[in-house]
């Protein structure tokens, strides 16, 4: 059995693996683990992964979870170019400063505002307070913000001339807000022409495909009652 | 000039790097940034790292930020011995995938009992007894998790030698310690790691790195800690609202 990836494009992490084993012609076979039908919470997939996240990386024996531990780990293993993650140790060192700092402020903005302004009202019915969501939004502005002057800034892209890693978790995050019909490029030009730079490097068809799912997050029909009785505790668990 | 790392031993993050520095040798300049008093915030060290944290490093023009890039860097730069940060395509990716759940998990999480028993009380700010008990759901749970699946019944976290999750680890969970968790108690497997951490690290450095953290509790009792600068009131009160 070769390389196995178990994935749900309408997660962030998974798209950044999914786009990159792709892209690098990583051969894989792709294992769907439906995250709204809460396949993720099942036995079956508690054997591949305890703590029932994806995306999760199996190879033969060795299984993998946490999306950059498997980003690296592909890279690593079948010498994708050095750009996406140089050898040079400062340039190394700046994609490295990125993928931790992002964990704490631009994964959670973004997530938090996928589920504050559609998947809790639309998907599981939940009303969100108008408080709420306008904090997570505020916040979300903020990270943007930071993610311009502190990382962008003039370059071309997140950590220099080149695409890296660090651009394709960026961008994967940034996805969530904008399927959730929230202006992220708008009004930030730098940003937005980033954006563009990203989307060809990894190419169109590509970035189309793995964004499928999270475009259409808005048109989800609602949750059955067993389904959402489910996925609650993870759900909150999940945004604290 | 050599290296310098801007620090404040109070935070862990920093005591991660200031530790790994000590124990491989790695010639540094220390700096000290008194995160009480809010000097990450002042307008001197916003010239170093306009994101304003610790630790940050400086080598000649190049700023680093971030403890586990830190760590990386100084590891490969002064190549230090192959366990830290191994070679090995899967050992290594052990390491990336604590550094992963670390960053959900343990990150924020445990830093949590200090804001609520000293910082937060430092700023007439009172945390709700409900989110004191979240947090210690989620201490609970974490360690669970950090028993289970990380260390298993392996001497070290992702193996047969110390790593850099270990230290990272170590840090974070002394920070609960000094406020008087009692977190070991009751979990032999994980004090017994702890004890081999320490061992490995060596009982004067570790002392050293946590004197100021073990101490913290007496110094809020004499009123001996430092007073917070208005600049800092805007992150501190932003750190506490995002308790869960």
């Amino acid at each position: 059995m070769g390389l196995e990836l178990y994935l749900d494009l309408l997660s962030q992490p998974c798209r950044a693996v999914y786009i990159f084993a792709k892209k690098n012609d990583i051969p894989f076979e792709l294992r769907i683990v439906d995250l709204i039908k809460g396949q993720h919470l099942s036995d079956a997939f508690a054997q591949v992964n305890p703590l029932k996240k994806v995306p999760a990386l199996k190879d033969g024996d060795f299984t993998l979870t946490e999306s950059v531990a498997i980003l690296l780990y592909l890279t690593r293993k079948y010498k994708v170019p050095d750009y996406w993650y140089p050898q040079d140790l400062q340039a190394r060192a700046r994609v490295d400063e990125y993928l931790a700092w992002q964990h704490t402020t631009l994964r959670r903005s973004c997530l938090r505002a996928l589920w504050h302004k559609v998947m809790f009202p639309v998907f599981l019915g939940e009303p969100v307070s108008p408080q709420t969501l306008a904090a997570t939004l505020a916040e979300l502005d903020v990270t943007l913000q930071l993610l311009e002057d502190k990382f962008l800034q003039n370059k071309a892209f997140l950590t220099g001339p080149h695409i890296s890693l660090a651009d394709l978790v960026a961008i994967t995050e940034l996805m969530h807000p904008v399927g959730a019909g929230c202006q992220v490029f708008e009004g930030r030009p730098k940003l937005a022409t980033w954006r563009q730079r990203v989307e060809a490097a990894v190419g169109e068809d590509l970035f189309q495909e793995a964004h499928e799912v999270i475009l259409k997050a808005k048109d989800f029909p609602p949750a059955d009652p067993t389904v959402k009785q489910k996925l609650m505790p993870w759900v909150l668990a999940m945004i604290r | 000039m050599s290296l310098e790392l801007f620090l404040d031993l109070v935070s862990q993050p920093s005591r991660a790097v200031y530790i790994f520095a000590k124990k491989n040798g790695i010639p540094l300049e220390l700096r000290t940034v008194d995160l009480i008093k809010g000097q990450h915030k002042s307008k001197e060290f916003l010239q170093i790292n306009s994101l304003g944290k610790l630790p940050t490093l400086k080598d000649g023009d190049f700023i680093l930020t971030e403890s586990s890039a830190i760590l990386i860097y100084l590891s490969c730069k002064y190549q230090t011995p192959d366990h830290w940060y191994p070679s090995d395509l899967q050992a290594r990716a052990r390491v990336h995938e604590y550094l992963g759940w670390h960053a959900d998990c343990i990150r924020g999480t445990f830093g949590v009992p200090l804001w609520v028993q000293v910082l937060g009380p430092l700023i007439g700010v009172q945390v709700p007894k409900e989110k004191v008990e979240r947090n210690r759901t989620a201490i609970d749970q974490a360690l669970q998790w950090l028993e289970d699946k990380f260390l298993g019944d392996r001497p070290f976290l992702a193996g047969q030698q110390v790593i850099l999750a270990d230290l990272m680890a170590l840090e974070e969970l002394m920070q609960p310690v000094a406020l008087g968790y009692e977190l070991f108690e009751g979990r032999p497997r994980l004090a017994a790691w702890r004890g081999r951490v320490e061992a490995f690290l060596g009982a004067e450095l570790c002392q050293e790195a946590h004197s100021i953290i073990l101490s913290i509790l007496e110094q809020a009792a004499k009123k001996t800690l430092p007073t917070p600068s208005p600049e800092a009131y805007p992150a501190m009160l932003l750190r506490i609202a995002r308790i869960p």
